[in-house]
């Protein structure tokens, strides 16, 4: 396993991409190929079950550290990574054999079978003859998740480097369901089976607006359109199988049943598009197609109450042609056509906003969330359909965010690169004189303000619950946020979508920021009622 | 009988009218060593040992007052029995001995029990009360050898020069810098940034042996540092001064880097797991070679350390100090 602990002590040494990428060939280049299956699986999240429960590793682990569960607890805070933690307090005491990393994990999977004793023993073993990466690897392996920063696009890349194979076909290859038990590297990389009509296509993406929207020349050059919030899409028909992709490459099709009665459609496509939650009337809140897609099995209740729908974009294939180098007006219209002749209350087209002037859009923009919507896109009628985010063509143009400023009250030490400093804050706003806690929030700090604001609640702590620190209510932050909604499982009755520190109001002192009224009137202002 | 009590202006020797490290300017102060965080302007008279009193001369001015006292040197105020012994921190790091009515308290300030190669090594002082600090106060906290750490920096130092990289290591300018310029070996060139430099010239006319090293100033080429070792404090990571230098590997050297979230948030290539404060194992040892019965636990994982000391048949406290802020 030394060769793949290496791995990770090289990602780590190194934020540049390519640098990484690099690696992960040189990874693949020198490894066997049942290590490089056993990687692959590892690093695209698909593992044997754990063998033994966080509780009882934290246990067990403790023992064997000869310390007492609240010490281990308190340590476990600080480092913030349970397997981090087991690596640097069960001290080595013997040298065990270096086996390869198929070894191992073959060893692991196996170990499901057997009681626990033989499991808690096995894992004890290990511990105490590895060194502290080593260990912190292993335990990587038996517990949770095993991300080593490295994306799946990341992987990917160093695969098609090292096998020379198009990253999009080696994409769709490691989709769906195989396990190293039952399959081979070769295999699993070079067969060409039906699944190729699956390919997608590379996704065009927007760049935000940059200036005035009446830059853009001509209002008749352009296609505006309603910037959905849901999950980018791509749908494929080809030879009687359907296929829908994510924007992150992720193959979605089994979570949404509602789209596979297109696989009976007489003509074969490539639609582009966005998937969102709709209830037969308008688009659902992005909260329902999280729930509904982060789901593991999909329910009768999720299906009923949360449908999926498909608001299409662009057509990019039709029977079997390549359109994305024609214009988007035509490809619009054959768009049209194709939408009506499906006609479906799961397929919507996306419907073009028709102005007289520049004036009359910015106007319909700042209405954005009570038409549900996110803001605005604005495509060239002229454009072809590009490869990734470029410029010139196509711009997003989305509402600016909400903000309110609000109050520290509660912090709690962050995870992975924010472990060991408070950077994970609760937030409240004045309501009858009290501070009503009604966020919790942490990215959007600097490194220089998330070590002051450490600083700060290590010096005006007023209680401690466990890992929760309770500070005088000094700091006031202004925070952004996408999107409000009543909630009764909120103690202030109010939910935020994509809460975060938009910055520090040094300006301000605790008693200037808003109010449970204030937010109140931002919500009635996306629903009047 | 409390000889020391936690005051809003530092450590205070009622008896003796006078304060250990005081975080606010106060009419005596007793100093145990010369990081900013422990050595404060503002004294009317400074008593400390002789390498903290030329570093405080040099770092806060030449004209402050102060009394200065060799290790294990016994010196009276207002009839109060003071004296300072090694504390292995930095080059003159002291603890403090408080004796008076047949009670003794130590003042431990900042320590560690590895021995460096520049600093005295700490020597265990019997009291009845010993005030500790407990900077790296959990059991995840484990430092190497010193002989295997300076084995590590040689090693990557090394690998860099094969690379004809420059290596680059933060590390804070008076102590840290020392040390690791001491391990360094004859294989190249060692530059400094001109807070070490400072610190080096001061340590080296109080008569400490320094490995040879070459003040970075604009004159060098950068050809020169091709291969070359440059130790230079934490502040210039990223900074407009080490932009200059082209093909770095860096590496911060700091008891910090025990942990991944830490070496992420420094972004550097090498974490160097060397520190000049004692580790949990050390804090531990420490405290029982004093053979006192109370442990007041300043400065760091406090709550945790006291617990731990509490459980294990010590009477512990903790207290809030002002230090170990500006340190790295």
């Amino acid at each position: 396993m030394k060769r793949f602990v290496q791995l990770y002590r090289d990602l780590e040494s190194t934020t540049k991409t390519n640098t990484r990428i690099q690696f992960l060939a040189k990874y693949f280049e020198e490894s066997s190929d049942e290590d490089k299956l056993w990687a692959i699986a590892l690093l695209t999240d698909k593992r044997p079950p754990k063998p033994l429960q966080s509780g009882v590793l934290k246990a067990i682990a403790a023992e064997a550290a000869m310390l007492s569960s609240w010490l281990f607890d308190e340590t476990y805070l600080v480092v913030g990574d349970l397997s981090e933690t087991i690596s640097l307090l069960v001290k080595q005491e013997y040298e065990i054999e270096d086996f390869s990393l198929a070894h191992w994990m073959t060893e692991i999977s196996n170990l499901k079978k057997k009681d626990e004793e033989i499991r808690i023993a096995y894992v004890l073993n290990a511990w105490k003859g590895m060194d502290v990466d080593t260990k912190f690897i292993f335990n990587k392996l038996i517990g949770g998740g095993f991300r080593m920063g490295v994306s799946q696009q990341l992987i990917l890349k160093a695969l098609a480097i090292h096998t020379n194979i198009p990253q999009e076909v080696l994409a769709h290859r490691l989709m769906g369901k195989w396990s190293p038990n039952d399959t081979d590297f070769q295999q699993l990389v070079r067969s060409e089976d039906q699944r190729n009509d699956a390919v997608p296509y590379p996704f065009y993406l927007a760049y935000a607006l940059e200036g005035e929207v009446s830059d853009l020349g001509s209002l008749e050059d352009w296609v505006i359109e309603k910037k959905w919030d849901g999950i980018r899409g791509q749908i494929i028909k080809r030879n009687g199988e359907v296929f829908i992709w994510s924007r992150g490459e992720e193959l979605m099709t089994e979570k949404i049943p509602e789209l596979h009665f297109l696989k009976n459609v007489e003509k074969d496509f490539v639609i582009d598009g966005e998937i969102i939650c709709h209830d037969g009337k308008e688009v659902m809140p992005f909260a329902n197609l999280q729930t509904r897609i982060g789901r593991k099995n999909l329910t009768k209740k999720a299906l009923e109450t949360s449908p999926i729908a498909f608001i299409t974009y662009d057509l990019l294939e039709l029977n079997g042609a390549d359109l994305r180098e024609t214009s988007l007006e035509k490809r619009r219209l054959e768009l049209s056509l194709l939408t009506s002749e499906i006609n479906s209350e799961k397929l919507i087209l996306s419907e073009e906003i028709n102005a007289n002037s520049w004036s009359e859009i910015i106007e319909i923009r700042s209405t954005s969330r009570q038409l549900k919507c996110e803001g605005l896109m604005l495509k060239r009628r002229s454009s072809a359909y590009k490869v990734g985010r470029k410029k010139g063509d196509w711009w997003k143009w989305k509402l600016d965010a909400m903000t309110i400023d609000a109050v520290m009250i509660y912090a709690m030490k962050g995870h992975g690169r924010r472990a060991n400093l408070y950077t994970d804050f609760t937030f409240a706003i004045w309501h009858e004189g009290n501070l009503l806690p009604f966020t919790k929030a942490y990215s959007g700090l600097t490194d220089a303000e998330m070590k002051e604001v450490d600083a700060f609640v290590k010096k005006n702590t007023i209680d401690k619950f466990g890992p929760v620190r309770s500070v005088i209510p000094t700091l006031v932050f202004e925070i952004a946020f996408e999107g409000i909604q009543l909630s009764s499982r909120h103690k202030s009755g109010i939910a935020l979508r994509f809460p975060r520190i938009h910055r520090w109001r040094k300006d301000k002192l605790a008693n200037e920021a808003n109010t449970k009224e204030d937010l109140l009137a931002l919500l009635n202002q996306i629903n009047p009622s | 009988m409390a000889l020391l009590k936690f005051t809003s202006n530092g450590i205070y020797c009622e008896q003796g009218d006078f304060y250990i490290d005081p975080w606010r300017p106060v009419e005596r102060a007793v100093i145990t060593h010369a990081h900013s965080d422990h050595a404060r302007w503002g004294m009317k008279s400074y008593l400390a040992h002789p390498i903290t009193a030329a570093m405080m001369r040099h770092r806060i001015g030449q004209n402050i007052s102060v009394d200065e006292v060799s290790y294990n040197n016994t010196t009276f105020i207002n009839g109060v029995k003071i004296s300072l012994h090694p504390a292995g921190h930095i080059p003159g790091s002291s603890q403090v001995r408080v004796e008076f009515g047949g009670e003794v308290w130590v003042a431990a300030g900042d320590y560690k029990l590895d021995v460096d190669g520049i600093s005295e090594p700490f020597d265990p002082v019997k009291c009845h009360a010993f005030i500790t600090e407990s900077t790296f106060g959990l059991p995840i906290y484990e430092w190497k050898q010193p002989a295997i750490l300076n084995q590590e920096i040689n090693d990557w130092w090394d690998i860099n020069a094969r690379a004809k990289k420059t290596s680059i290591i933060y590390c804070y300018s008076l102590g840290k810098a020392q040390r690791i310029l001491n391990a360094l070996g004859d294989q190249g060139k060692v530059f400094v940034h001109g807070a070490v430099h400072q610190s080096n010239e001061v340590l080296a006319s109080c008569g400490l042996a320094l490995r040879e090293s070459i003040y970075l100033d604009k004159n060098v080429a950068p050809k020169e540092l091709e291969g070359a070792m440059i130790l230079a404090p934490p502040s210039t990571q990223g900074s407009a001064w080490t932009a200059k230098f082209k093909n770095l590997a860096e590496a911060n050297a700091s008891g910090w880097m025990t942990l991944r979230g830490a070496r992420r948030r420094m972004n550097v290539e090498k974490g160097l797991v060397i520190s000049d404060h004692a580790d949990w194992n050390s804090l531990i040892t420490a405290v029982k070679s004093t053979g006192a019965e109370k442990v007041i636990v300043t400065h760091g994982y406090t709550d945790v350390f006291a617990k731990y000391l509490s459980e294990n048949g010590w009477n512990a406290i903790t207290e809030k100090t002002e230090f170990g802020e500006e340190e790295v």
